[in-house]
């Protein structure tokens, strides 16, 4: 038992010694046998939920890497799962991502090492939610847009504002929008609030919807309070706000791609725009944990997350953007051009991507993460 | 002369030890469920309620670890206190409505039911507890829609006016039955129902015939029988089913999730605060509240004798 003990301490001090926080992997040897991924449900599939949505097996076959998957269906368990350790890798959106890399719990990429990085969107190659002071923490997989959803049977013309789901209005069908729209049960749609704001009252000097100083939040909370007058009920759940389209008579809300393809393949008269305002979106990076078991197979499972026709097909399945941009007309999966414009993948501009709020801004002090919290859970209280 | 069975092997003698010392095996079989009780089960309560008297840095957003009692004062603030009077009403509507559905049912199976009636009624009362509770929150889901069974039924028999004055209520009223309070309170409603019927059933089968026999020999009308005589009676099963019902109302955070106007009961707001928010004491501060409910609501239920006719 001793002799176990002592070594496991001495292996431990080996490796701690041989990886400070900082090295990076300098090159692949053999495959591990295995690699365990945290990511968000549909995100890895093997053919098990549809037969032509696999791109699993034949990595586990070319690679001898078998792929082990944990879902996740918040980012704080992604971030919970991770602190507990025993993962390679997990599929992190913004709001989790630098929460990783201020936590110690992910580690740079050798960039090097990733040949299809040169393959990834320009756009994303440098985001600030995975690169801190030039240094990657991993490689983008997917992303997407908080698109607004309308039901087509009301909305002859796509709604061109954000205002049908923040005020009071007629909407074209001539019926109020009270109890017609919904809102993102999460905290993180102040930030929606917030960029409407920065078109409609410029004078608070907005510049990010996850930057806002007192006033610019207070601003924000006074819409959101308007707009639970208008909203029956919040959605939390892709299925039951497609439901509630269904059944419950709401035309229009802001939504994912996702529950916009999954109600126009059932037939229901729904499509989706991003009004002038612009949106808020997410983009999920595949991080690396500091303290990675089997770190080969994790660098091949990256480079293989970034093969055009598993992002292809990933994209159609998700309904969300490759990271890889010609995965839309390289014809290897199969995603088309028209289905990655469908999706939004013109629009990076116009998004402001999912980042977690923080007390110190660029203006100086700003409204952290835990009061949203609180603050949101109080609006749809109705205070 | 004293007859001696050879001893055969371990068993034998571990057989003899338990013998010659029941204390032995006492302790042997309640070590396991004390060590659970007292480490896992109420030492995860005192971690609780020692988070529950931190509180967290207004500026950054850390926890500090120092005692204080500024979370509980949070736990005023009108928006957190709405959580909890929120909560409290509707455990005991739905405390209330379970009550007044489940005595005639739970009377008619104490009294009337026999033979196959009785499994026909306890399958009946059981059968919705077996199947998902999930599944039948998202049934209930559809069934409350604005363009569900109920309103199209409603319609149908030009009863669709009933509904919409149900509806305009202040408060719990909303834009369907799906999205009020008044849903929610259905759907708690049928989902706790069993767990008030059975103890209520079991108390009723306790209250002898004789008596009815002679509070009726004695002038009384049936509801002064019942209002005397078999509501005391009863009264322990019911404040028992009533401790069912109100506790689990007070902690479940998946049904106002799915039915209602989506403003928050004490479940919800202690896992949403716990999660990105980071700000566990308040969320530890929030999970005290239906503890410390609950055991007044004890202490009255045992002064009432509910435990005695478990």
């Amino acid at each position: 038992m001793k002799t176990i003990r002592l070594l496991g301490t001495s292996a431990l001090a080996i490796l701690t010694g041989l990886s400070p926080a900082l090295a990076q992997v300098t090159a692949i040897g053999a495959g591990e046998g295995q690699v365990n991924i945290v990511a968000w449900a549909g995100y890895i599939e093997r053919g098990e939920t549809v037969k032509e949505f696999d791109w699993v097996t034949k990595f586990e076959e070319a690679s001898g890497c078998k792929v082990n998957v944990k879902t996740a269906g918040t980012s704080d368990e992604m971030v919970a799962l991770m602190n507990e350790g025993g993962f390679d890798l997990v599929t992190a959106s913004g709001d989790a991502s630098l929460r990783l890399i201020a936590g110690k719990r992910v580690q740079p990429i050798n960039i090097d090492l990733i040949p299809s990085w040169s393959t990834v969107d320009e756009r994303l190659k440098d985001a600030p939610w995975h690169t801190v002071d030039g240094v990657h923490y991993g490689t983008p997989y997917m992303w997407g847009p908080n698109v607004l959803m309308y039901n087509t049977e009301v909305f002859p013309e796509p709604p061109t504002s954000w205002n049908v789901v923040f005020e009071e209005m007629t909407l074209p069908d001539g019926k109020s929008n009270t109890g017609r729209v919904q809102a993102y049960d999460g905290p993180i749609h102040v930030a929606d609030a917030a960029q409407y704001l920065m078109t409609h009252k410029p004078e608070l000097g907005i510049t990010s919807p996850y930057e806002l100083n007192e006033d610019q939040y207070k601003a924000a909370l006074d819409l959101l309070r308007v707009q639970r007058t208008l909203v029956s009920r919040y959605w939390h759940d892709a299925f039951i706000q497609m439901d509630d389209f269904k059944n419950e008579g709401v035309v229009a809300s802001g939504t994912w791609p996702f529950q916009v393809n999954l109600l126009q393949g059932e037939g229901f008269p729904v499509a989706s725009t991003i009004p002038a305002e612009g949106a808020t979106g997410w983009a999920d990076t595949t991080m690396m944990a500091v303290d990675a078991a089997n770190p080969n197979c994790s660098y091949m499972w990256m480079e293989h997350s970034l093969a055009s026709n598993l992002q292809a097909d990933l994209s159609v399945w998700f309904g969300a953007n490759p990271a890889v941009p010609a995965a839309c007309t390289d014809g290897r999966g199969m995603q088309t051009a028209e289905g990655c414009t469908k999706n939004g993948l013109d629009d990076f501009e116009k998004i402001k991507f999912w980042t977690t709020p923080v007390s110190k801004c660029p203006q100086g002090e700003c409204v952290p993460y835990y009061r949203w919290v609180s603050d949101y859970i109080g609006v749809i209280g109705g205070r | 002369m004293t007859a001696t069975l050879p001893i055969r092997g371990a068993g034998d003698r571990l057989s003899g030890l338990f013998w010659r010392r029941p204390g032995v095996l006492l302790a042997l079989l309640i070590a396991p469920p004390l060590l659970w009780l007292g480490v896992v089960y109420l030492g995860s309560l005192a971690a609780l309620l020692m988070q529950s008297f931190y509180s967290i840095d207004e500026f950054s957003g850390v926890v500090v670890e120092e005692f204080t009692t500024k979370t509980y004062a949070e736990l005023l603030r009108p928006s957190n206190f709405d959580i909890i009077i929120r909560t409290l009403l509707m455990s005991a509507a739905v405390t209330l409505g379970a009550a007044i559905i489940a005595f005639p049912i739970a009377y008619f199976a104490a009294r009337y039911a026999r033979g196959r009636w009785k499994a026909v009624f306890y399958l009946g009362i059981l059968l919705p507890l077996w199947s998902s509770y999930l599944v039948k929150v998202y049934a209930w889901k559809l069934i409350l829609a604005k363009e569900g069974i109920l309103t199209w039924a409603a319609e149908g028999i030009g009863a669709g006016f009933v509904l919409d004055a149900v509806l305009s209520l202040p408060g719990i009223g909303g834009n369907s039955l799906s999205t009020s309070f008044i849903g929610t309170w259905l759907v708690f409603l049928y989902v706790w129902l069993p767990y008030m019927i059975l103890p209520m059933q079991a108390s009723l089968e306790r209250v002898p015939l004789s008596m009815l026999e002679a509070s009726a020999d004695l002038g009384a009308t049936p509801a002064q029988t019942f209002r005397s005589v078999i509501l005391p009676l009863a009264m322990p099963g019911v404040i028992a089913g009533s401790i069912f019902t109100f506790s689990l109302t007070m902690g479940d955070y998946i049904i106002p999730q799915i039915i209602g106007t989506s403003a928050r009961f004490v479940g919800q707001a202690v896992y949403q605060l716990q999660g990105t928010a980071g700000n566990l004491p308040l969320a530890a501060a929030f999970a005290v509240v239906p503890i410390v409910i609950m055991l007044v609501y004890l202490t009255l239920a045992k002064r009432a004798g509910a435990f005695d006719a478990l």
